[in-house]
């Protein structure tokens, strides 16, 4: 990057609740210095002020579901430097993707007086399905530490170190004791991606996946274990088709499940 | 006499995506629209054939601004289904979190939204630049809001602790009480912050609304109340549905929120603080007097103040809870699922939320129906653009249409909120 002047960082939305957007506003103590490391050049839920770009780094919150939107994230791409997803949206479809395993005009007849206004595309998808991206920040929400690291590694010229691991890994490092092997509690940790800290765990429930698949997961063997705890095959489908549903592992052990559900 | 269109493409700091069109025609006002183009996310249809238990997490993705109302909407709704009533600790442990959710939104309205526009700033960044003090008390603000929130829901944007019944953990005094000091500080920021937003310049603009909030007996409404307006509406949350209708218009941005009986209505800091000004705090009632805002507020610019006003009284009310509480003996209440319809409205921070769920006999999810404030305000923003801009037609171009913007931003719209309900066609002229 050029020394001379500040690196542009543009914020898109997409498909979302505002909320991965709202963690960069929500690092109240950096917030400042982060201003004055980085030219925010389009943000318009913080500012109505718009640079043109091209932009040196580009955030991008939510997935796609419009045809307009299919376009739009081209010419983010095109206008991008570096390009990162952040959150379960932009990286998996988010919760809006629970439409990909139905109908999607029977949703929006259910919500909609006058479906015929509406204009929507079948499924929810990911920023990557549609152009390059160079980054993926999980998590429904996304960790504001781990956006502030992807800032910096950026700046920097590095990669960020946002461990691919699972949340079990987590549960070590804060000392949790493991809700499912001590209390019977099913726990979507041994197959989900690191970042939250486990924070469920430390409050006595199970992890329900908002980070997604973690690096390399066995949703089989984990699923197998709720079995033995108890968990009905139809209640294993919906803890997988959450706020990740979308993404691989978890849409495929959804989907394995439900056939095994309707054989039995 | 003069034409012309006023045009915002995209509206800047509010909470999703919208725009704004305005057509003046022979010195008046032809066509006002305040355009959604935020892709709709089906939340209704998706909850459907989900379990009772999963909705407070569910419905906490509508927004990540205010995601602690929609958990308890959800959490009030159920229990209304299961009859089962969440009193004493564990209905203060909710009203703390509510508050700090309130904390943390109006503070993001008040100093990174609404303040640039009255002061001429782009954004809060370059407002923090001539005023650093005020940026950072603003930040600070918002902080210890998040902070409230983390407390008792584990973290800030959609809160993991929430359960119908209750909690899944409790929170032991000791993790608490340090933010009493905190707090301390924050109201008297709080206090200090409508002294600023009162020395503001204010647009001389009044009208007639039609305030709907929640009132509750003994307190500033939150979580519970009845359904009241200042034209004589005063029903229990359960009779929403005869009272409220949304419309599907075919008019290029959105669906409209009315009553039955009375059209366009406003929800809002603004509605609360009209119908329920005497249950305010002491400090937050004196820091609305001193500031010389009266009981009665029709200026929605002063929304600012007002915002302001109950970030004192959640300061206030925050620390009298966490002074106050004892971990009760369970963290939460069990219920039993049964076919029940379940209704609750609560007080988000930018006004009335209902939800109302149809529940089978395993407490699978049979109808949902969730009516978000921005819904609610539409047409009161559409109105206020109307006689704002016929009023104010001889300003320059550049300045009126920044004036409707910030008419517009009175009402902190969450358009990630009000989208379900909203069409999203796309037209850009």
């Amino acid at each position: 990057m050029d020394r001379r002047r500040k690196p542009k960082l543009a914020v898109w939305k997409f498909s979302s609740c505002s909320g991965c957007q709202l963690a960069l506003l929500n690092l109240e103590d950096e917030l400042l210095q982060v201003a004055g490391a980085v030219d925010i050049a389009y943000f318009p839920e913080a500012s109505r002020a718009v640079a043109k770009g091209p932009y040196d780094l580009s955030l991008v919150e939510g997935s796609i579901t419009t045809p307009h939107d299919v376009e739009r994230i081209k010419d983010v791409r095109r206008e991008s430097k570096y390009l990162v997803a952040v959150g379960a949206c932009a990286t998996a479809g988010g919760i809006q993707a629970l439409r990909n395993f139905k109908d999607v005009n029977e949703f929006v007849s259910t919500v909609y007086a006058s479906p015929e206004y509406i204009e929507t595309l079948a499924k929810s998808t990911p920023i990557a399905d549609h152009v390059l991206v160079d980054f993926e920040l999980r998590g429904c929400p996304i960790n504001k530490r781990q956006l502030l690291e992807v800032l910096s590694a950026f700046l920097h010229g590095r990669r960020p170190n946002t461990p691919p691991h699972s949340v079990c890994v987590e549960c070590k490092q804060v000392g949790n004791t493991c809700v499912m092997v001590a209390q019977g509690i099913p726990c979507l940790g041994p197959v989900t991606h690191a970042g939250c800290g486990a924070l469920c765990p430390a409050y006595n429930r199970g992890c329900y996946g908002c980070f997604g698949p973690m690096e390399t997961p066995n949703p089989e063997a984990l699923s197998e274990q709720w079995g033995r705890l108890g968990v009905g095959e139809e209640e294993i489908v919906r803890a997988y088709r959450g706020f990740n549903a979308n993404a691989e592992a978890f849409r495929k052990e959804g989907e394995a499940r439900e056939k095994q559900d309707a054989q039995s | 006499m003069k034409s012309k269109t006023l045009k915002v493409e995209y509206l800047a700091r509010v909470e999703g995506e919208g725009g704004l069109y305005i057509k003046v025609k022979d010195g008046r006002v032809a066509e006002v629209k305040l355009k959604i183009f935020e892709p709709p996310r089906f939340f209704e249809a998706l909850l459907r054939g989900r379990n009772f238990a999963e909705t407070p997490d569910i419905t906490a993705r509508i927004c990540g601004i205010c995601p602690v109302a929609y958990q308890m909407c959800a959490v009030h709704a159920m229990e209304s289904a299961f009859g089962v009533r969440v009193g004493g600790q564990l209905r203060a442990l909710r009203r703390l979190i509510y508050l700090g959710e309130w904390i943390e939104s109006h503070a993001l309205h008040v100093y990174l939204l609404h303040a640039p526009d009255f002061l001429g700033y782009e954004d809060a960044v370059r407002m923090a630049g001539d005023h650093p003090d005020v940026a950072e008390r603003g930040l600070q603000l918002k902080k210890i809001g998040n902070e409230v929130v983390a407390a008792v829901g584990g973290r800030e944007i959609h809160p993991i602790n929430v359960r119908v019944g209750g909690f899944y953990r409790l929170p032991e005094k000791r993790e608490l009480t340090p933010l009493v000091g905190r707090l301390e500080w924050a109201r008297e920021a709080a206090v200090e912050t409508v002294r600023w937003v009162a020395a503001l310049p204010f647009p001389a603009f009044e009208r007639d609304y039609t305030f709907v909030a929640l009132r509750h007996p003994e307190e500033y409404p939150v979580n519970e109340g009845r359904v009241v307006s200042n034209k004589g509406l005063d029903i229990p949350g359960e009779e929403y549905d005869a009272h409220f209708e949304e419309e599907h218009v075919e008019h290029s941005n959105a669906l409209h929120s009315v009553m039955k009986e009375g059209g366009e209505y406003c929800v809002g800091p603004l509605a609360r603080y009209n119908l329920n000004f005497g249950l305010l705090s002491p400090p937050a009632q004196e820091a609305a007097r001193t500031a010389g805002l009266d009981p009665v507020c029709r200026n929605p610019f002063k929304s600012i103040i007002v915002r302001s006003v109950e970030m004192v009284h959640a300061c206030d009310e925050a620390i009298g809870i966490i002074n106050d509480y004892e971990p009760p003996e369970e963290p939460f209440v069990e219920v039993r699922p049964r076919p029940a319809t379940g209704y609750a409205c609560t007080e988000a921070p930018r006004g009335i939320l209902y939800h109302r769920y149809g529940v089978d006999g395993n407490g699978t999810v049979t109808d949902a129906k969730i009516v978000p404030p921005t819904a609610q305000n539409q047409k009161a923003i559409e109105s206020d653009l109307r006689e704002f801009v016929s009023r104010f037609l001889d300003l320059p171009e550049d300045k009126l249409q920044w004036q409707c913007e910030q008419a517009v931003r009175n009402y902190d719209p969450c358009i990630s909120c009000a989208t379900h309900l909203i069409k999203p066609r796309i037209v850009r002229e």
